[in-house]
C-alpha cells in the first residue's frame, strides 16, 4: 500500500502543477485581447442614450464592476479570490446574469452528455478492435476501413449526418435543443422523456466517433499482443483460446486506457463543437455565444471549467490505471 | 529510396489514400485555370438557391424557338404545377362526392385530373363544408382549367414613348429553345449558400486554403516536436527534465482550449488563414515531441551512434546521419497525421466563430460556420454543408489511410 501512496502522491502533485499552469494561461491569454471589452458593452447599452455624460457614467460604473481599470496583477488576485468563491463575475454579453449563473446548468448538460458517450464509445470500440485482431479475415477487412473512415470524420460531421438522416429526413428524433421548446425544466415524465429523445443524436454521434479511433488503436495493440511470445507459449501449452483472449485483452487494454487519458482533451473539444450543431444547451453552445458576444469573463470561465473537467477525468484515469496495471505496484514497492 | 517507394506503393491502403488526395489536389489546382469566375463573388439574390442549371429567361425568349411535339409535355407541366396539398384537397372533395377512396391515386396526375373533370361540379353543395372551402375548390378548379388550356403565352413589350403594351409574339406550349443557343446559362452544380455565392467555386478555393492551413500547421508542429524531441532525447539530463515537464503539462491541458483562448486573444481583425495555421501548429507539437523523444532515447545507445561519438563526429552530424534516418519514416507519418488533425482543428475553431476573418478567404470551417449559423442543416439545404463535410472527411480519410498504409510497411508487426 505504501507503494500506491507514493504513486498517487506523485500523480496528485502533477495534477496540481498542471492545474496551476492551466489556470495562469487561462487568466492571461484572454486578457491579451486588443480593444476594451467594457467599451463594447457600454456602446451596446448606450445605443438609446444621447446624453454623453450618462454614457460616461455607465462606462465608469462598468469599469469598476469588472475591475478592468486596475493593474493586471491586482486583477489576477481579484480573479483568484473570486474563482475560489465560485464567482466568475458578470457576463458581458448576457449582463446582468452572472457567469456562474450561465454556466451552472450548462456544465451538467455537457458532463451528462460527453462522459457517458466517451465511455460507451471506448468500450464498444475496444471490443470491436480486439475482435478484428482476433477474427482477422473478412471481418477485419470490413471493420478497419470503416473505423478509419469514421475516425477521420470530425465529430461535427458525424453530428450533421445523423441530424440530417434521423432528424430532418426521417423525422424520428428532434433536431435541436436539450428538451422541447414548449417545456419548462421540471421533474416530470413528459420533460424527462423529451430530454431522453433530444439526448439520442448528440450522444450517438460522439459514441460513433469514439468507436472508430479506439477500434483502430485496440486492433494494433491486440495484434502486437497476439504475436507476443507468451501467447505462442500459452498456445503450445494447450491453454484454451478463451483464456488466452482474456490475457490479450487485458494487456492490450492498458495502453488504451493511457491513450484515452491523453486523447480526452481532443475528444472533448470535438464533442463541444458537435453540441453546436444540435444547439445542445451545454458548454459548447455557451462558448459559441460567448465568442460571438466578445464575452471574455464567460469564455475564460467556460474554458477553465472544461480544463478542470478534463484534468479531473485524467487524474481519475491515472488512479484507475495504477490499480489495474500490476507493474505499477511492482515498480513502486521496490 | 527507390526501393522504399516501391514498397510503399505496394500497400493498397496507401495507394487508395494517395489517389484520393491527388484527385482533390488536382481539382484545387486545375479548376481555377478553367473557370475564371471569382470564387467569392456574390451572384444570387436571396439565400440558398438549390443546385441546378440556371437559364436566363429574358435571353431564352429572344432565342430561336424550335417546335417539339412531345406527348408527355402537358402532363409534366401540370404535374409540376399541382402541389401535394392541392392533390390531397382534390382527393378529399372526390371522396366526399362519393368516389371510392381506393380508386383515387394522388400520384397519378392524369387519372386524378380525369376524375376531377368528370366529377367536379362547382354548384354542388357538399354537406358540412364551410363556404371558404367551397370557394377554395372553385378557385382550384379555375386554375386547373388554366393549366389545361392549350393557349400560348403572349409576350408584350412597353413602348417607351406612349407606354402602351404591344404584343411582339406568342410562345406556344410546344416551343423549345436549345440551351446552347441561350447566351446566359449558369450551371450551379452545388447551388448557392447563405450569401448567394457559388458553393462549388467557394468549396474548391476553401479546400485549397484549408489544405494550406493543414500543411503549414503540420510542418510547424512537426518541426517543433522534432526539435524538442531530439533535444530532450539526445541531450538528456536537465534539458530533458525541463522539456519533458512542459511536454507532459501540455499533453494534459486540452490544446483545443488553448487554441480557443489564443485565437480569441488575437482578435478578429488580425486572424488570417496563415495566423490560424501558425497558432494551430504552435499548440499541437506535443505528440510528435513525445514520440520522437522516446525513439531517440532508444536509438541513443545503439552501437552505430556510439561509434560515431567515439570517432569525434559533431552532434549535428550524428543527429543527421545516425539518428534522423532511423526516425524519418516515423516523423513523416506523424506529419501526415498532423496535417489531417490541423484541417479538422481549423474547422472546429471556425464553427465556434474563431476561424480566419471572413472577408478574404473561404475555408472549409468558415463555410460550415455560416451554414450552421443560417441553420442550413435544419432547413434541409444540404448543398451548403454536406459537400463541405464530404470534402473534409475525404481529405482526412485519405491522409489517415496513407498513414495506416505506411504503418503497415514500416511496422513489421502489423503486416498481414
Amino acid at each position: 500500500m505504501k507503494g500506491y501512496a507514493r504513486y498517487f502522491g506523485n500523480k496528485l502533485i502533477w495534477f496540481i502543477i498542471t492545474f496551476i499552469i492551466a489556470f495562469l494561461l487561462n487568466f492571461i491569454l484572454p486578457r491579451l485581447m486588443p480593444g476594451d471589452p467594457v467599451a463594447a458593452i457600454v456602446a451596446r447599452m448606450a445605443q438609446s442614450q444621447s446624453n454623453a455624460s450618462g454614457v460616461q457614467a455607465i462606462y465608469r460604473q462598468y469599469t469598476e464592476l469588472f475591475h478592468t481599470n486596475e493593474p493586471i496583477l491586482n486583477q489576477f488576485f481579484i480573479y483568484i479570490r473570486n474563482v475560489l468563491n465560485g464567482d466568475f463575475g458578470f457576463s458581458f454579453s448576457q449582463y446582468p446574469r452572472t457567469v456562474a449563473n450561465v454556466l451552472r446548468i450548462s456544465v451538467w448538460w455537457t458532463v451528462m452528455l460527453q462522459f457517458p458517450a466517451i465511455i460507451v464509445g471506448w468500450i464498444i470500440g475496444n471490443t470491436l478492435g480486439a475482435l478484428a485482431a482476433y477474427i482477422k479475415g473478412g471481418y477485419d477487412k470490413l471493420i478497419l476501413p470503416i473505423s478509419i473512415f469514421v475516425s477521420a470524420l470530425p465529430a461535427f460531421g458525424m453530428a450533421t449526418i445523423l441530424l440530417v438522416i434521423f432528424g430532418v429526413t426521417l423525422r424520428w428524433l428532434p433536431t435541436s435543443g436539450g428538451y422541447g421548446f414548449d417545456l419548462l425544466p421540471t421533474f416530470n415524465w413528459k420533460f424527462i422523456s423529451s430530454v431522453i429523445l433530444h439526448y439520442q443524436l448528440p450522444f450517438w454521434s460522439i459514441v460513433l466517433i469514439a468507436i472508430g479511433g479506439q477500434a483502430i488503436g485496440m486492433r494494433s495493440m491486440s495484434i502486437y499482443e497476439l504475436n507476443a511470445d507468451y501467447i505462442k507459449y500459452a498456445r503450445f501449452m494447450g491453454i484454451k483460446d478463451t483464456k488466452i483472449i482474456r490475457y490479450v485483452f487485458r494487456n492490450a487494454m492498458l495502453p488504451q486506457i493511457t491513450g484515452l487519458a491523453l486523447a480526452l482533451g481532443t475528444m472533448v473539444g470535438g464533442a463541444l463543437v458537435a453540441e453546436v450543431v444540435f444547439s445542445y444547451p451545454g458548454l459548447g453552445t455557451t462558448l459559441l455565444s460567448a465568442i460571438l458576444g466578445q464575452d471574455y469573463p464567460l469564455i475564460s470561465a467556460t474554458t477553465l471549467i472544461i480544463t478542470i473537467m478534463v484534468l479531473i477525468a485524467n487524474f481519475v484515469l491515472e488512479i484507475l490505471y495504477g490499480f489495474i496495471d500490476p507493474r505499477i505496484k511492482a515498480a513502486q514497492s521496490d | 529510396m527507390k526501393n522504399t517507394l516501391k514498397q510503399v506503393f505496394h500497400s493498397g491502403k496507401f495507394v487508395v489514400g494517395f489517389c484520393i488526395l491527388t484527385f482533390i489536389l488536382l481539382t484545387v489546382i486545375l479548376y481555377p485555370l478553367f473557370v475564371k469566375t471569382p470564387p467569392l463573388g456574390i451572384i444570387s439574390q436571396g439565400t440558398f438557391l438549390p443546385p441546378g442549371i440556371y437559364v436566363n429567361v429574358y435571353d431564352s425568349v429572344g432565342t430561336k424557338f424550335y417546335i417539339l411535339n412531345l406527348d408527355d409535355a402537358a402532363a409534366k407541366r401540370i404535374a409540376s404545377k399541382l402541389s401535394d396539398d392541392d392533390r390531397i384537397a382534390m382527393k378529399e372533395w372526390l371522396v366526399k362526392a362519393g368516389i371510392p377512396e381506393q380508386q383515387i391515386d394522388t400520384t397519378d396526375t392524369k387519372a386524378l385530373l380525369t376524375l376531377w373533370e368528370n366529377n367536379y361540379d362547382p354548384k354542388k353543395q357538399v354537406p358540412g363544408m364551410i363556404f371558404a372551402k367551397t370557394r377554395y375548390y372553385q378557385r382550384l378548379n379555375a386554375s386547373l382549367q388554366g393549366l389545361l388550356s392549350k393557349e400560348g403565352v403572349t409576350i408584350a413589350s412597353t413602348d417607351p414613348v406612349s407606354s402602351t403594351l404591344t404584343s411582339s409574339g406568342i410562345i406556344r406550349q410546344t416551343d423549345y429553345v436549345n440551351i446552347r443557343e441561350v447566351p446566359n446559362v449558369r450551371t450551379l452544380l452545388l447551388g448557392t449558400e447563405n450569401f448567394g455565392r457559388d458553393v462549388l467555386a467557394e468549396l474548391i478555393t476553401a479546400t485549397g486554403v484549408s489544405l494550406l492551413i493543414g500543411i503549414v500547421a503540420g510542418l510547424i508542429a512537426t518541426s517543433i516536436g522534432l526539435i524538442i524531441g531530439l533535444a530532450a532525447g539526445y541531450v538528456g539530463g536537465t534539458l530533458d527534465d525541463i522539456l519533458t515537464f512542459f511536454t507532459n503539462i501540455f499533453t494534459v491541458i486540452p490544446s483545443f482550449i488553448l487554441l480557443i483562448l489564443i485565437s480569441f486573444s488575437i482578435g478578429q481583425e488580425k486572424r488570417g488563414a496563415v495566423t490560424i495555421a501558425v497558432v494551430i501548429g504552435l499548440t499541437s507539437w506535443v505528440w510528435t515531441a513525445r514520440a520522437v523523444r522516446a525513439q531517440v532515447i532508444s536509438l541513443r545507445n545503439r552501437d552505430h551512434v556510439s561509434l560515431s561519438k567515439l570517432s569525434g563526429h559533431p552532434i549535428a552530424r550524428i543527429i543527421f546521419t545516425d539518428i534522423l534516418p532511423y526516425i524519418a519514416s516515423y516523423v513523416f507519418m506523424a506529419l501526415i497525421l498532423q496535417i489531417s488533425a490541423a484541417i479538422l482543428t481549423e474547422a472546429n475553431l471556425a464553427i465556434l466563430g474563431l476561424g480566419p476573418r471572413t472577408t478574404e478567404v473561404p475555408t472549409l470551417g468558415l463555410m460550415l460556420n455560416w451554414a450552421f449559423i443560417y441553420q442550413a442543416q435544419v432547413l434541409g439545404k444540404w448543398w451548403a454543408y454536406m459537400p463541405v463535410i464530404v470534402v473534409i472527411a475525404l481529405v482526412s480519410f485519405s491522409l489517415n489511410l496513407m498513414n495506416t498504409g505506411l504503418d503497415q510497411v514500416y511496422n513489421p508487426a502489423l503486416r498481414e
